[in-house]
């Protein structure tokens, strides 16, 4: 079970108390309509899934219920960092990224 | 009474004090306090405990401690039993009742089991395949140990949780050592070991440490660990689970060795411990050596014969063979011979064992047979003797003729496997050690440390050595300590041992195949032909053979045969022990039952249940409960004599001529503020919420960005800058996790708070053409004529003298208001519309009438009739959907794909059956032509169906392929019972399609 610190509550507090919303840093399109049907399911639909660091969004359900981003092993489970929600992607700087 | 024969005089850990009746299979027996069930068994001579899984071989105990394979009993009788503990675990206790059980091969295929070869499903029961049915019933007869007990458990348990600094796992002379300098360095340290007293090994030794007994050292750690005051001992609990970031589970068994007692606390603790360090001092098991009938009662680990001898006082038979590999067994040999028996021979697999220990065995007069195996067990029901031949310098075959001993107790060793089952479960892979000759832990990380003979160590002052540098450690890395030792290492007078050698199948003068059994793994009957012929048959992966053979597959988890049958397997694949792995280990370690991992989440415990502030009135009216989410919702409110159909007949009519009422304070609630909440609501809903007058109300309908419903409902603005909104009962926290979704992370530019407010408001729906004459008798401030308060209006007054929202709703397509008032007063307020419609025959309506009414409406209900890829197109809502806003809703884009355009997506309609009086159950799939044999196109479901007594016939909603250019062509449902109805597509709004009646 993993041990998550939220950075708003600034705890270490179990996995039990948190639900995972996803891959983090997907921004929504600016102008939907603009996009080809393919290019609207690539935001759907493909996440990048890696064996390795992942940079995945997580709710404190239990808690303060804000939305932060967390970096995390997929194979150790390890936790590398955690920031809040609209810090920009630490992989891709320059975006404007939630 | 029964004597005790094998008793020996004097010595072991027991009171003699305390005698202890107990039974086994009804035999009345006697043992002392400070037994295990397996030692008071083996004190009376019992050799037989259990008949074999496959074969139904006797077997006799083998061990003494969780590894054991064979001693899987079943205590006491009735709904408090326990099945499958192993009896060298379970404390004796007075009037304990034992029996053996039978495994459910045994019971199904009895005396023929034995034909039974490795794979036997596989080959037996895979064709033909329309077989397979028949035989899964009788295997599912035959899975498994043991029998369940009948009835509820009368037993409680709990679980409890820790943070600890430092987590020592076993509290044998590595782990007291580990706890010793944690807590020195003033850590906060749990230790958890299995057994009833800690000391593990020691308690069984008869080394002396520091000048004293291996008790004594024990005693004084445990003195001074009991002392510190951050220290929690607890002795019978097994660490069992080593789960992601130092979380474990220790299962601790606080009443079991007391008996039934059905008072007071409860009988198992589950113990979750998050630790910032752990220490791993889980010990190792000795290995068994796989021979010809080497299940034979009387065949034991050599460690085993030493446990029962010293600590127990109990030598389970008079005349000692000893089969070993290395110098550590001799030690058993001395003991057997310090307590005045027989040690026929010790047969050293080495050829030329040189050591302080062999010299010792031999001027004790001991006969050192080296070079030599047993090959063989020989006996009935119970060893008599053992034969031994020698073997070549590769240990792989015979040299010479076999010649028999007489003797009645066989004592093998074949190395140690570490206990490394806890590192294991966390995934890290073991690796296999050449030099150990066994399975060490993987790299465990910077969390957890392993001392003790988990890593291999043999001696006990290295043991305590190690052990005592891990609790250094590990305290010194949550900040306690340098990492320096301050305990001083014991001196035990061990002497060093010569290199052991590595053997894991002797040699017999037959082939494996035609030699009699050599069992690998006693607990599921798998020997080495049987894993011989896996690898025969093409089988070279470790996780397969497992799985073809039942390798390591019993509630032992191969604690025993894994090491043998893994080696034996590389043998027969030509390839290194390294190579072919081990399997891994999972959760727990020892079996453990399901009331300590349910804990006290039982019954009504099991999951929280909502209630609204109308409950106990719906009670008193004898309301059928319906489950929605949490909540319990009224299902309808019988009258004396009343069927279901009968009820919700009644309640329906009662809405559509008269006036009734509904609880909808379930419905979930949102309460929307600030500048952009207009922009907010517009972003998530298919319908514009920002020319919205303040007053009215909205239906709108919320798409997943895939452009799927996955709620609906109305929303009102109460003011300017603020608006309510209504979910549906189930998805409430769903839709509010949403909006809190996209509000934090997509849109935190917007100014706009979300407010979860269901438990604020309790809602009474008074509905019908006489719900107007209701509220004006308790309403004055709220102008309830039809031009002054219209449909989809919101006011605020008083309603029995309470503040109330009263919103012009409808879900039932008849005149409705919802009063709102704060929960605290739902009661009150709901007695008084209830007083105050007695005059007009009110009825209270449950969630049965309030669908039948919304399907004679053609209204759909999200996740019954959608269910995760209907787009509002689909269910014919367009009219809800405002597609040229600034900022596309969510969804928006998906309602536009091709796929979602396409004119063959199933579309809401409406079935009427030719047979008025026929309902068609929900799920009913439709066809077209419905003499065409299988398999036929479906042309659809059935999603929502009732009897509607205003119409007085059935009525259906389906989603139809071409649903919408369908209307009057006749579709088939093939029922599961053969017959066949059929429906014609109508409109699925049954009822008022003006919607005349709501706009009165």
């Amino acid at each position: 079970m993993l041990h998550i610190r939220c950075p708003y509550c600034q705890e270490l507090r179990s996995e039990e108390e948190f639900s995972n919303a996803g891959e983090a840093h997907i921004r929504r399109p600016p102008d939907p309509a603009a996009l080809s049907d393919a290019e609207w399911g690539d935001y759907l639909h493909f996440r990048k899934n890696p064996r390795g660091p992942h940079r995945e969004i997580w709710v404190h359900t239990a808690g303060c219920r804000r939305y932060f981003n967390v970096l995390r092993d997929t194979v150790s489970y390890e936790i590398l960092e955690v920031y809040p929600a609209g810090v920009p992607d630490p992989d891709a700087p320059g975006e404007p990224t939630p | 009474m029964a004597a005790q024969p094998k008793r020996l005089a004097e010595g072991g850990r027991i009171d003699r004090s305390r005698a202890l009746d107990f039974s086994f299979d009804g035999r009345a027996l006697q043992g002392y306090a400070g037994d295990t069930l397996a030692s008071a068994l083996l004190a009376n001579g019992v050799d037989t405990v259990a008949r074999s899984f496959k074969y139904g071989r006797p077997r006799g105990i083998v061990g003494h401690g969780p590894e054991e394979p064979n001693a899987i009993l079943h205590l006491g009788r009735g709904p408090g039993s326990i099945p499958n503990l192993r009896a060298t675990e379970v404390e004796l206790f007075d009037g304990l009742e034992a029996r053996s059980t039978r495994s459910g091969l045994q019971r199904l295929f009895g005396p023929f089991g034995r034909f039974l070869p490795a794979g036997f499903y596989y080959k037996t029961f895979m064709q033909p395949p329309r077989l397979w049915m028949t035989w899964e019933r009788l295997l599912r007869r035959a899975a498994g140990f043991g029998e369940a007990p009948d009835g509820r458990d009368p037993d409680t348990y709990d679980k409890m949780n820790h943070h600890c600094d430092v987590l020592v796992v076993g509290a044998g002379p590595a782990g007291l050592a580990a706890a010793l300098e944690a807590a020195r360095s003033g850590a906060r340290v749990l230790v958890g070991d299995e057994g009833q007293e800690f000391g593990g090994s020691l308690l069984a030794e008869t080394l002396t440490v520091a000048g004293g007994s291996g008790a004594d050292w024990v005693e004084d750690a445990v003195a001074e660990l009991s002392s510190c005051p951050d220290v929690t001992l607890l002795p019978r609990a097994t660490v069992s689970g080593y789960y992601d970031h130092n979380f474990f589970t220790i299962l601790e068994r606080r009443t079991d060795h007391l008996g039934p007692v059905n008072g007071g606390g409860s009988r198992q603790r589950l113990h979750r411990v998050r630790a910032r360090q752990a220490v791993l001092a889980t010990g190792a098991i000795e290995r068994p050596l796989v021979f010809a009938n080497n299940d034979l009662p009387g065949v034991m680990l050599a460690s085993s014969v030493a446990t029962y001898v010293n600590r127990y006082a109990v030598a389970p038979g008079d005349r000692l063979v000893l089969f070993t590999t290395n110098d550590g067994a001799y030690r058993t040999a001395m003991d057997w011979q310090g307590v005045g028996r027989e040690v026929v021979a010790v047969i050293d697999a080495r050829q030329n064992p040189e050591s302080a220990q062999v010299r010792a065995a031999m001027d004790a007069g001991i006969d050192v047979i080296p070079g030599h195996g047993v090959i063989e067990a020989s006996g009935r029901g119970r060893v008599s003797g053992a034969v031994i031949a020698p073997l070549n310098d590769g240990g792989v075959a015979l040299t010479g003729p076999s010649r028999r001993l007489a003797c009645d107790l066989i004592a093998v060793s074949g190395g140690w496997s570490p206990t490394l089952h806890l590192g294991s479960q966390t995934g890290v892979r073991p690796r296999w050690s050449d030099t150990a000759g066994a399975f060490l832990p993987g790299d465990l990380g910077e969390h957890a440390v392993c001392a003790g003979a988990v890593t291999g160590r043999r001696s006990l002052r290295g043991c305590i050595e190690e052990g005592a540098s891990a609790g250094a450690l590990a305290a010194s890395r949550t900040g306690f300590g340098d990492g320096d030792t301050t305990l001083a290492t014991p001196d035990t007078g061990e002497s060093p041992e010569s290199s052991p050698r590595a053997m894991y199948l002797v040699p017999h003068g037959k082939p494996v195949s035609r030699a009699p059994k050599q069992f690998v793994d006693l607990q599921t009957d798998v020997t080495a032909a049987d894993i011989q012929l896996a690898a025969r048959e093409g089988y070279t992966s470790v996780e397969h053979v497992k799985r073809y053979t039942a390798l390591g597959f019993g509630t032992d988890q191969g604690k025993l045969g894994n090491v043998n049958g893994v080696a034996i397997l590389a043998r027969a694949l030509g390839q290194d022990i390294d190579a072919t792995g081990t399997t891994m280990f999972r959760p727990a370690y020892t079996p453990m039952t399901f009331g300590a991992a349910a804990g006290r989440d039982t019954g009504e415990m099991f999951d929280p249940e909502r209630q609204t502030p109308m409950h106990r009135w719906h009670e008193a009216q004898g309301a059928v409960w319906e489950d929605v989410g949490r909540w319990k919702r009224p299902h309808y409110y019988p009258r004396s004599g009343e069927t279901m159909q009968q009820a919700v007949n009644r309640e329906c009519l009662a809405v559509r001529d008269g006036v009734a009422i509904f609880d909808a304070s379930t419905l979930g609630k949102i309460d929307i503020q600030g500048p952009d909440a207009a922009e907010f609501l517009d972003r998530v809903y298919t319908t514009g919420f920002r020319r919205l007058g303040i007053g009215r109300c909205r239906y709108g309908l919320m798409l997943h960005e895939n452009g799927y419903i996955f709620d609906d409902g109305v929303t009102a603005r109460m003011a300017d800058n603020r608006y309510l909104m209504h979910t549906t009962t189930g998805n409430a926290e769903v839709v509010y996790a949403w909006l809190e979704f996209w509000r934090q992370t997509e849109w935190p530019e917007l100014d706009v708070h979300l407010t979860s407010v269901t438990d604020h408001w309790a809602t009474a729906a008074v509905v019908g053409p006489k719900a107007r004459d209701v509220l004006r008798k308790l309403c004055t401030d709220i102008d309830f004529d039809g031009d002054a308060f219209r449909f989809m209006d919101v006011r605020e007054g008083h309603v029995a003298d309470i503040p109330a929202r009263v919103f012009r709703i409808s879900f039932s397509g008849e005149l409705s208001f919802e009063v709102n008032v704060p929960a605290n007063h739902g009661r009150r307020v709901w007695d008084a519309l209830i007083e105050a419609g007695t005059e007009f025959d009110i009825t209270p309506y449950g969630t049965e009438a309030m669908h039948v009414l919304r399907a004679e409406k053609g209204f759909i209900i999200v996740g019954q009739d959608t269910d995760g890829s209907v787009t509002p197109a689909d269910v014919g809502m367009d009219w809800a959907v405002r597609r040229n806003k600034a900022y596309g809703f969510l969804g928006d884009r998906s309602l536009t794909l091709a796929d979602h355009l396409r004119q063959d997506r199933f579309q809401l309609v409406g079935l009427a059956t030719a047979d008025p009086r026929t309902v068609l159950p929900e799920g009913a799939q439709l066809v077209e032509d419905p003499g065409h044999r299988p398999p036929v196109a479906m042309e659809g479901h059935v999603t929502s169906s009732y009897y509607s007594a205003r119409l007085a016939r059935s009525i259906a909603l389906a989603m139809v392929k071409r649903g919408s250019k369908r209307t009057g062509q006749i579709l088939y449902a093939p029922l599961a019972n053969g017959r066949i109805v059929s429906a014609t597509v109508v409109s699925p709004v049954f009822y008022d399609p003006e919607g005349a009646r709501q706009n009165v």
